[in-house]
């Protein structure tokens, strides 16, 4: 039974080792991914420069710019005299919040009247405004909270809600991208490196040779996907190490289970790369074609944006991707620790994706060259 | 079998509105050292990668050791050695891998692969060349090389497509050298060149103009039916015509 198969994977494997680029690729693209996700995106904003405009000057407008710069979200840059000067430094940029204490804050408190505290933030950066947002409210309520505790002469509170973050009780960011970021990382280098593999013999004048021999089609697209399936466990396997030692992302559920259904997903992505390159001419345009893919693959599979917010439309499109369904498996295994028994659904998705994109690259293909 | 290895019947192939190959009919005995020449875009590659499965006829039929090329394209495959025109091996692979590799997918296992090799290697004289890289080899070598990745599987019929293009005179003759010791032991060669001291080495001879057969025949009677002296002044004949308004 396809007795031109393993000639096909060794010769694939040597290749592979020799072709510095695709080395690049295979371990560059893992270790800047998981350092830029893991360190630089970050998505609770703080020290947030800030411009404050205190028209009253008394010990109550210090201490409640003060409760601001507590919060720890903003950092005060500048106390400014007036608006001109307010407005010139967020519109500059200089500073992307201002707090403004009026002149009557302190008689208002004291007459117990709503005294007024003002915050401007720069909506034009969605993350960080936001930061500010839920930061000032939470500034306003804990103050209100206090004064209201302090008059009814109460110690406890009528009502607490108390909050439990199940699976990532830090809210921790890397926890939640770490293994999302193992999807995206496979998507890209195999799906790449994969859509250039018939491109690459086309262009290069080798797949003429190959194809008046009598390798079948399915023997030569076998040949081309296995020596990378080797490569994608590999990099699944970097990325969990490194999450789990540098950023200390826990591995809760069963590795086995884990590593059979990655298994399926980059059977399945490789797959996909190799209907890509049946459909282009060179390799330049294989490349154009699978950063088309990889769009679609980080914006709607879940992986940053949450999907449930997304148009029907779009939740649709993106079950069509096998990384959403991939991106449940990662987050149920590594942090729910669940099993076989609440991913089985997913399982046969991806076992499926995988079957039907093979047999999709092998009719593709044609033993020709037109 | 018969006699006749490859057997060509009205063999058409259209690009679009370009006719590469019109009508081709011609046949080719089993041990023939069978030359097309013609000028550039005359239809030479065209036909032989029809008869290699690389194109599909557009109408007509061939058939290649009594296997017919559009009914078994794939059974052809095994009866097959060919060179293409731009060399098709790995360049990033040694003489000895790409003969291993091509020695693999032609069926060639253990002690029986290494036999095979070792003839082939000592054939074409690639011994002190095996750990080198295809890609540091000279024009010659590669012309060698890929020689011997076609021959690995003993096919009863060669098709060689402008094979010594880019190769310096010596290692040329030395070439032809080969390829009539191979039609001595059976094998049929087809074989396209530009040069007219190789065409004069074939045993037949078509010669083809705008994707027809123009003459055929013998390198001297090939050159008589053109209307030149020689060989080379049949060529420029044709050459001129085609370029002609």
């Amino acid at each position: 039974m396809m007795p031109r198969l393993w000639p096909m994977v060794r010769k694939e494997f040597v290749q592979m080792r020799r072709d510095r680029l695709t080395a690049g690729i295979m371990f560059g693209i893992p270790v800047i991914q998981l350092l830029l996700f893991g360190y630089a995106i970050q998505t609770d904003v703080r020290n947030i420069p800030t411009v404050v405009l205190d028209e009253s000057r008394t010990p109550a407008s210090r201490d409640i710019i003060a409760a601001f710069q507590n919060t720890g979200n903003f950092r005060i840059v500048k106390h400014v005299n007036g608006r001109p000067e307010l407005d010139a430094a967020i519109a500059r940029g200089d500073a992307q919040a201002a707090i403004v204490v009026p002149e009557d804050y302190p008689r208002d408190l004291a007459r117990h009247r709503t005294a007024t505290v003002q915050v401007i933030v720069d909506a034009s950066d969605p993350l960080a405004s936001q930061a500010a947002l839920a930061a000032a409210a939470g500034v306003a309520q804990a103050r209100n909270l206090a004064m209201l505790a302090a008059e009814a002469r109460r110690t406890t509170l009528p009502v607490e809600v108390r909050i439990r973050p199940r699976y990532n009780p830090g809210l921790r960011n890397p926890v939640y991208t770490v293994p999302g970021l193992v999807a995206v990382i496979l998507t890209l280098t195999m799906v790449v490196i994969m859509s250039m593999a018939i491109a690459r013999e086309r262009e290069r004048g080798t797949l003429e040779q190959l194809i008046v021999t009598p390798i079948t089609r399915t023997e030569l697209m076998l040949g081309k996907i296995a020596p990378y399936i080797g490569v994608g466990l590999f990099q699944m396997t970097a990325v969990l190490l490194l999450g789990r030692f540098v950023f200390d992302v826990p591995l809760t559920g069963s590795v086995v289970t884990l590593y059979a259904i990655a298994l399926l997903f980059i059977v399945a992505s490789l797959a996909f790369g190799l209907f890509i390159s049946t459909l282009v001419r060179n390799q330049q345009q294989a490349m154009q074609v699978s950063f088309f893919y990889i769009l679609p693959n980080i914006l709607l599979s879940g992986f940053m944006f949450p999907r449930q917010a997304m148009p029907v439309f779009f939740q649709w499109i993106s079950l069509a991707l096998p990384i959403t369904h991939f991106l449940k498996v990662l987050r149920g295994i590594l942090l729910k620790g669940v099993g076989l028994e609440a991913l089985w659904r997913e399982t046969a998705i991806l076992a499926g994706f995988s079957v039907l994109l093979i047999a999709l690259a092998v009719r593709r293909f044609h033993k020709t060259l037109d | 079998m018969t006699d006749v290895a490859v057997d060509i019947r009205e063999l058409t192939r259209h690009f679009g509105a370009l006719t590469a190959v019109s009508q081709l009919t011609l046949q080719i005995a089993r041990g023939e050292v069978f030359g097309l020449l013609g000028p550039n875009g005359s239809g030479k590659t065209t036909t032989i990668r029809m008869l290699c499965g690389l194109l599909d006829p557009t109408s007509g039929s061939a058939s290649v050791a009594g296997i017919d090329i559009r009914t078994a394209p794939e059974r052809v495959k095994m009866q097959i050695g060919y060179m293409s025109q731009r060399f098709g091996l790995y360049e990033d692979l040694s003489v000895a891998e790409n003969l291993e590799f091509y020695g693999g997918i032609y069926g060639l296992r253990g002690a029986a692969q290494a036999t095979r090799l070792a003839e082939v290697v000592a054939f074409l004289g690639l011994g002190n060349r095996m750990r080198q890289l295809a890609a540091q080899l000279s024009g010659g070598w590669k012309q060698r090389l890929a020689l011997g990745c076609a021959l690995l599987h003993q096919p009863p019929v060669l098709f060689l497509d402008e094979p010594t293009a880019g190769v310096d005179p010596a290692a040329r003759r030395n070439f032809w050298r080969v390829i009539h010791e191979l039609a001595r032991t059976g094998t049929t060669v087809l074989v396209t060149t530009h040069y007219m001291d190789e065409a004069e080495r074939c045993d037949r001879l078509a010669m083809m103009s705008g994707g027809r057969l123009i003459a055929i025949g013998s390198p001297t009677e090939v050159a008589a039916q053109v209307g030149g002296r020689s060989l080379e002044d049949a060529f420029i004949i044709l050459q001129e015509r085609d370029e002609a308004p």
